[in-house]
């Protein structure tokens, strides 16, 4: 099997699972019991917010475990808005984000809240100056992704960090889980206030993420109940999950580490051999792009036919995101960057994780030469 | 970076005369812990100066952690040049290059321990502050407040070379003063009372009284937490745990209740110096702060001293809470210490302790018991664990992370 849907979820580390099973089975206890078999659990929760905080370069008290992307995304948007909607209520955002933002956001939308959305130019990067032209005393919240999870662009994180300095009541918030384990980012530095990751992009487990807010930084939460989390995030805390998470954590930054150039040298290799494919046209940048995403069409092919198609050989990739991939059949992602509908339809995403090798990606090569070939004679090519 | 090796200046350890050997030894054994994990460096160390011979490590993340080293008073990234003129020049104009930006003012400093070199002090000023504005365009000179100040010292056996000078951590090298007993509560004050007698070169061990069921394990584990981020500053702190269940019921058995608390300090002073007799120590460290709470009001110390002749260090003894607590951030103890466990101070504090206890009255209420055998069998019984940096867990839990 040659798993190329890394973006979508990746396969968690054995080490990581086994973490979470030996926490589940030994130290059930809940970390909020008084006992001391409890406070075992708080323990471990601790030392993973530790581990976590320290391989994101932040405090551990800026660390808050939730259940995953979605759940993060809503409380650092929606916690925002609550907390701040006296101060006012403008949001802008980039018109390429992940559906957790955008539906957050419409949703505060018919609450009243006004939204703004910064186009991306045709390499799917946020045009910087409509930041300062959209920008207001009563911005409360920006909300940018670090990599879009389509096209693998790198958003200027550090330039929008930097215009928002002279806006001390607008917060900013990052979406990070693309990003996480791949292409480092630096929260103190780019004055980042939220961000969020999610453990199974980075092989832990589904269900775990954690949203860092910024000490200093004042949200509404979502959950309300026990006050677990500092009182941010209600709810009995899942330590095996939040364990595994340290785990795959620690890991993934250790594999960047080592695996990183590897990692690089695959992906440039595909741009390249897919590049010259006639029939391949590549949406992902050459540059601001993250070295594990490559999203591109194939000229007349619809994209749901050729992902079947590969699957039959064993080969997993995705059209466009998981998250959207069953519902519409055209990236939003694309469309915004100019990219013509019909080319989009064609779209599908290759996404790498370090366990990939430059054997799969050759066998991948020669995978989808065959495809093409095959699918031509029965498709009609317009 | 072009950087070969980094300059250490000691500061107060150059004047400690006959002690000095002993000092510098202490210093490198630190430095040398602190930077295990770069095989390649080499420490060479001299009576009145160090060098960290970089051997291709990267100086960025060495620099980072010779800030926080006790004993050194700065340091400078440098670079060793033969004593050629022309080799010097050049390499000072590379190494300006490399911190140079638009706008900044240097000056030279030169300094000529080799009296025999072919050029004086200001000379040498001359010829390379020329060099560089000659080979700079809008460079501009500033002796009182340049932004760059590139350095040339030349010695017997070779001349240095360097622009960046970097503030250390003063203090003294860890372990060069002794050791003393730390009380260490679990509250903001006692860590930062460690940190400062460690910054004087006193290597600590931690002394924590514990009556469980009273207190929990949550508040002892939060000691051992307190204790991990002391031992960062010198690779490990010894933690001695009192069981002090049975003294404390002793106590609110035999003692009025306005004096329970002036005489539970007397025990614990005197378990501590036991401890420290046992462990040699030559003091005890405690984090009072004078009038903060009824034990540390000049009157209590007073009673309170009384039991032992064993020197007490109070560092804090003069500090304001704000000042306290603003170190307590800085060395990041402060988060751990307001976890809210109770210790074992607060869980027996009665509703109105003596402010100004009498001395006298004291000794007439522990006069009709014998504490004795129970502060022996407390010391007996106390647990000593040592505590390493970054291990703050159980061999079996570690391996989960």
């Amino acid at each position: 099997m040659i798993y190329f849907d890394n973006s979508a979820t990746t396969q968690p580390y054995k080490e990581a699972v086994d973490s979470f099973v030996k926490v589940s089975s030994n130290y059930f206890g809940n970390p909020s019991s008084l006992h001391g078999f409890g406070e075992k659990a708080e323990r471990l929760i601790m030392q993973a917010r530790e581990q976590i905080a320290d391989h994101l370069g932040v405090r551990s008290n800026e660390i808050y475990f939730t259940s995953g992307g979605t759940e993060g995304n809503n409380m650092a948007i929606k916690g925002a808005a609550l907390m701040y909607r006296n101060r006012g209520r403008h949001i802008i955002t980039s018109s390429i984000e992940h559906p957790s933002v955008k539906e957050a956001l419409l949703q505060l939308e018919t609450l009243g809240f006004e939204v703004s959305y910064l186009p991306v130019d045709s390499y799917g990067i946020i045009d910087i100056t409509a930041l300062e032209r959209e920008i207001r005393e009563d911005t409360i919240l920006v909300s940018i992704m670090h990599i879009n999870n389509e096209t693998g662009s790198i958003q200027p994180i550090g330039k929008i960090g930097d215009i928002l300095k002279s806006y001390p009541k607008a917060h900013l918030h990052v979406d990070y889980v693309q990003g996480i384990g791949k292409v480092p980012l630096n929260i103190a530095e780019h004055q980042i206030d939220l961000c969020t990751i999610s453990s199974h992009k980075f092989h832990g487990l589904k269900g775990t993420g954690a949203l860092f807010i910024r000490d200093g930084v004042h949200i509404s939460p979502l959950l309300s109940g026990g006050n677990q989390e500092n009182k941010m995030r209600s709810g009995t805390e899942n330590t095996g999950g939040i364990v595994a998470m340290a785990k795959a954590l620690r890991m993934t930054m250790e594999e960047m580490k080592a695996n990183g150039g590897q990692l690089l040298s695959i992906k440039t290799y595909l741009m390249k051999e897919l590049g010259e494919m006639e029939e391949v046209i590549i949406h992902t940048p050459v540059e601001h792009a993250a070295p594990h995403i490559i999203n591109f069409s194939i000229k007349g092919f619809k994209a749901e036919v050729f992902v079947h198609a590969l699957e039959e050989k064993d080969i997993y990739i995705s059209t466009t995101s998981a998250c959207s991939s069953k519902h519409t059949s055209v990236s939003g992602t694309l469309i915004c960057m100019g990219v013509a509908e019909k080319i989009a339809k064609s779209a599908v995403r290759v996404s790498l994780s370090y366990k990939n090798t430059m054997d799969e990606a050759k066998i991948f090569v020669t995978a989808v030469k065959k495809t093409i070939i095959q699918l031509r004679k029965v498709m009609k090519v317009k | 970076m072009i950087y070969d090796r980094i300059l250490i200046r000691y500061g107060e350890i150059s004047t400690k005369g006959r002690n000095r050997k002993q000092f510098v030894d202490k210093l490198r054994r630190s430095i040398k812990r602190v930077l295990h994990d770069f095989p390649d460096v080499k420490i060479e160390a001299q009576r009145d100066r160090m060098f960290i011979l970089l051997n291709g490590e990267k100086s960025e993340e060495i620099i980072e952690r010779l800030k926080d080293i006790f004993g050194i008073q700065s340091f400078s990234p440098a670079m060793k040049v033969e004593k050629d003129l022309h080799a010097m020049k050049e390499a000072a104009l590379s190494l300006f290059k490399n911190v140079y930006s638009e706008g900044k003012s240097f000056k030279i400093t030169a300094k000529r321990a080799d009296k025999e070199f072919e050029l004086d002090t200001n000379e040498i000023n001359q010829e390379f502050g020329g060099h560089i504005l000659k080979n700079m365009a809008n460079v501009k000179v500033n002796v009182k407040q340049p932004d760059i100040n590139l350095v040339v010292e030349v010695r017997k056996e070779a001349s240095y070379i360097s622009c960046e000078n970097y503030k250390g951590a003063g203090g003294l090298p860890a372990g060069s003063s002794g050791k003393a007993m730390l009380m260490l509560s679990g509250g903001i004050d006692s860590p930062v009372a460690g940190y400062l007698s460690m910054k004087r070169g006193i290597e600590i061990e931690a002394v924590h009284f514990y009556s469980p069921p009273f207190t929990s394990e949550r508040s002892k584990q939060k000691v051992i937490d307190l204790a991990e981020k002391l031992s960062r500053i010198n690779g490990g702190v010894a933690l001695h745990i009192v069981p002090f269940t049975e003294i404390q019921q002793l106590i609110q058995k035999q003692i009025p209740d306005n004096y329970t608390m002036t005489t539970t300090r007397r025990i614990m002073m005197r378990i501590t110096d036991e401890l420290r007799k046992k462990y040699e120590g030559l003091a005890i460290v405690t984090g009072e702060s004078l009038g903060q709470v009824a034990s540390q009001t000049m009157e209590s110390m007073y009673a309170i001293n009384e039991v032992i002749s064993t020197p007490i260090l109070r560092p804090l003894i003069t500090m304001d809470k704000a000042d306290i607590i603003d170190i307590a951030q800085e060395i990041d103890t402060h988060d751990i210490s307001i976890r809210p466990f109770e210790d074992c101070c607060t869980v027996f504090v009665p509703s109105s302790p003596k402010t100004k206890p009498k001395l006298e009255k004291v000794q007439h209420f522990e006069s009709f018991t014998d504490f004795e055998p129970y502060i022996a069998k407390a010391v007996e019984n106390t647990e000593k664990i040592v505590v390493k940096p970054n291990v703050a867990l159980e061999k079996e839990m570690e391996d989960l992370f």
